[in-house]
């Protein structure tokens, strides 16, 4: 009586009988989730995040049970578990490695949704839930680089926190909220901590848990962009191209993973501050509220905005005036709404205005914060036809690869000390940076496409 | 059966009772939001630490700088040379806000002068970019670093943005303001109060 009807056997029957869910749950997301067979090296990247930020919550946990949230103790509580912890070397390098290497995956799988058109109809929920990731990931990474209380703790967060005194009007006393103090004390090291600990994990847990879902619901994208579920096969009602992720996907995962490991441990085991990018030379001297390091820049994966951030100078508020004047034009000119057509012109007029009323100190931080929240834009910029790189003109995969030469760039010269030549570069590498998204509703519509099969590709091994 | 019981009709007092409650509930949900937005902002014990300091000056020697720390931040105290003060008036022309006319960081009225000090032999600035909070190296002397150039200053190693010995930012760098002059007074002749101006 109210028991469900179970084809399971024992224990499993027993539960299965009380609580079907479960193993329902575990054929829709596992054993019966349909994926296209054609995935390539490209789409090892998410299983391969997730398994990192498992790692990340689990030597997490193991630092915590050493570390001292407290300016006075944080720095040396970090040298112990460095030194005498047994073991602790490994878990804060585990930890700190970790913490690159879900930047590395996550850039990746990021690259993965642009070569493939990922993002696009149906998939557009999908990448915003993947953008809110990419955003809380940044939140968390910053919120632990203060927690060892190095000196690039200390300066990155006091440059960081400083960037939202930049707002007009509220900005002073909002950076001084959320400091808690006239600097960065130990009350901004222990909200930091309770943040990176408790509540963007949670945050992050339950968008990685959206995410999944969004993408069980829709289906994986693959290479040639087929939608896989538009071709039946009628006597089962599965995707003809599709098969089970468990066995077939958990196996290719593992053999990902394992060469991932050999990576990751190669780093971790030779090289775990990887040269001062992984982990800073100057965040091993002990933070000095009294004296700045001679050169300052955040961690290798903040560096490409950094350093648009740095670009935004008041030479630079002139290029940035004739940009936006000839993007409101095309604009203006492509709309054919009139209400269209108005708002662009008030909207061109009114940043003209606040470039030249407000500093360029708070044009740079809204161009730095614009430049990571422009991918979520992607869906409704890209107008392409077809969805995959493979079926769109050379051309657009050579723009794709420059802009990631760009983000390389930009990266790059974020990590330098300012020079003229840092500067130059940067102004240009921010213009093409957001020229790529901004023109990408034209550029993305022009040349051949190629006709899309109806089935994906597939040769077997 | 009537249909009254599988399909009652709306009762809107009911319904506005619950609406009404729901408002109230509501109204108490974002009370008590209120301490826990306010447990962010700095606490006495923060506040207190905030007092103003006396430093000494009778040590410092012509060209010297020492740092005292006020509100967490080193406030500097560059002692000038007769050659250190001529530098300043020939930057007047190179530097965004020669007369300290922007309001960012207000220049208390009693250093809105060219040196931007009460006396010009003493220059007392909180060593804090106005750009994002780094705090800058020097006096380095004219000639010493390549984006000072031949001025005699300071430079802001994170963004490089340059100032003159008065503090003043040159122009087309980050920093949308000079150095800020904290508010202070002397005590005697050898003795500067940090933090407090009243009375001065």
């Amino acid at each position: 009586m109210g028991l469900h009807n179970t084809e399971y056997k024992g224990l499993l029957g027993w539960i299965d009988a009380r609580m079907p869910t479960m193993m329902a749950e575990y054929k829709r997301h596992v054993s019966e989730y349909y994926a296209p067979k054609n995935f390539n090296f490209w789409y090892i990247f998410g299983s391969l995040a997730l398994v990192v930020l498992v790692l990340q919550i689990v030597t997490g946990i193991f630092l915590t049970m050493h570390y001292k949230p407290d300016a006075a103790m944080a720095f040396a509580s970090v040298e112990y578990i460095m030194r005498e912890v047994p073991g602790g070397w490994f878990i804060r390098y585990l930890h700190s490695t970790g913490a690159s290497f879900f930047f590395i995956v996550v850039y990746l799988h990021m690259f993965r949704g642009l070569l493939y058109g990922s993002y696009r109809k149906p998939r557009e929920l999908i990448w915003i839930f993947g953008c809110l990731i990419f955003l809380c990931l940044m939140a968390e990474a910053f919120f632990g680089y203060l927690l060892p209380w190095g000196q690039m703790s200390y300066w990155g967060a006091q440059v960081i926190v400083n960037l939202f005194a930049a707002i007009p009007l509220i900005g002073p006393d909002l950076a001084l909220w959320i400091r808690g103090d006239y600097v960065i004390g130990d009350a901004t090291l222990n909200r930091f901590f309770a943040f990176h600990v408790i509540a963007i994990p949670l945050l992050l847990l339950g968008l990685a848990v959206a995410h999944i879902l969004a993408l069980h619901d829709v289906g994986s994208n693959n290479p040639d962009g087929v939608e896989i579920k538009d071709r039946l096969d009628p006597a089962t009602g599965k995707p003809l191209d599709g098969i089970p992720f468990h066995p077939y996907y958990t196996v290719h995962d593992i053999f990902g993973l394992s060469l991932f490991m050999i990576a990751f441990f190669a780093i971790l085991f030779f090289a775990p501050e990887l040269f001062g990018y992984f982990i800073e030379w100057n965040n091993f001297i002990p933070a000095d509220p009294l004296q700045t390091p001679t050169h300052i820049a955040p961690v290798w994966y903040f560096t490409p905005y950094y350093s648009i951030l740095r670009a935004t100078t008041t030479e630079f508020m002139l290029v940035l005036a004739v940009a936006t004047v000839l993007y409101g034009v095309l604009l203006f000119f492509a709309l054919r709404s009139g209400i269209g057509k108005a708002v662009v012109a008030v909207t061109t007029l009114v940043l003209l205005a606040g470039y030249f009323v407000l500093d360029p100190k708070f044009w740079g931080v809204v161009l730095m914060g614009a430049s990571t929240l422009i991918f979520f834009g992607l869906p409704w910029l890209d107008q392409a036809p077809v969805k995959s790189m493979r079926y769109r003109p050379g051309w657009h995969f050579v723009l794709l690869m420059a802009f990631a030469v760009v983000f390389i760039v930009l990266g790059y010269f974020g990590t330098q000390p300012p020079s003229p030549v840092n500067q130059y570069t940067s102004m240009v590498g921010t213009l093409l940076y957001f020229a790529f998204f901004l023109l990408m509703p034209w550029w993305s519509r022009m040349g051949g496409f190629g006709p899309v099969p109806d089935r994906v590709s597939f040769a077997a091994h | 059966m009537s249909s009254s019981i599988a399909n009652p009709p709306v009762d809107d007092g009911r319904r506005l009772a619950i609406a009404a409650t729901c408002v109230a509930g509501g109204a108490g949900v974002i009370a008590a939001m209120v301490p826990l937005v306010d447990s962010f902002n700095p606490s006495e014990r923060a506040k207190a630490a905030g007092a103003p300091v006396e430093a000494d000056l009778s040590g410092l020697t012509p060209g010297d700088k020492m740092t005292v720390e006020w509100r967490g931040k080193p406030v500097w105290i560059l002692r000038r040379t007769p050659q250190m003060i001529a530098s300043v008036k020939s930057t007047a022309d190179r530097v965004a806000d020669p007369a300290s006319a922007r309001n960012a960081y207000p220049t208390p009225p009693y250093a809105k002068n060219e040196l931007r000090s009460i006396k010009p032999e003493y220059f007392i600035a909180v060593g804090i970019c106005s750009h994002l909070g780094c705090s800058p190296v020097g006096p380095l002397a004219g000639g010493s670093n390549a984006q000072l150039g031949a001025d005699p200053g300071f430079l802001c190693p994170c963004h490089g943005s340059t100032f003159d010995l008065a503090g003043r930012v040159f122009k087309n760098k980050p920093a949308p303001d000079n150095l800020e002059v904290p508010p202070h007074k002397y005590l005697s002749d050898a003795v500067v109060l940090i933090g407090d101006d009243a009375n001065a």
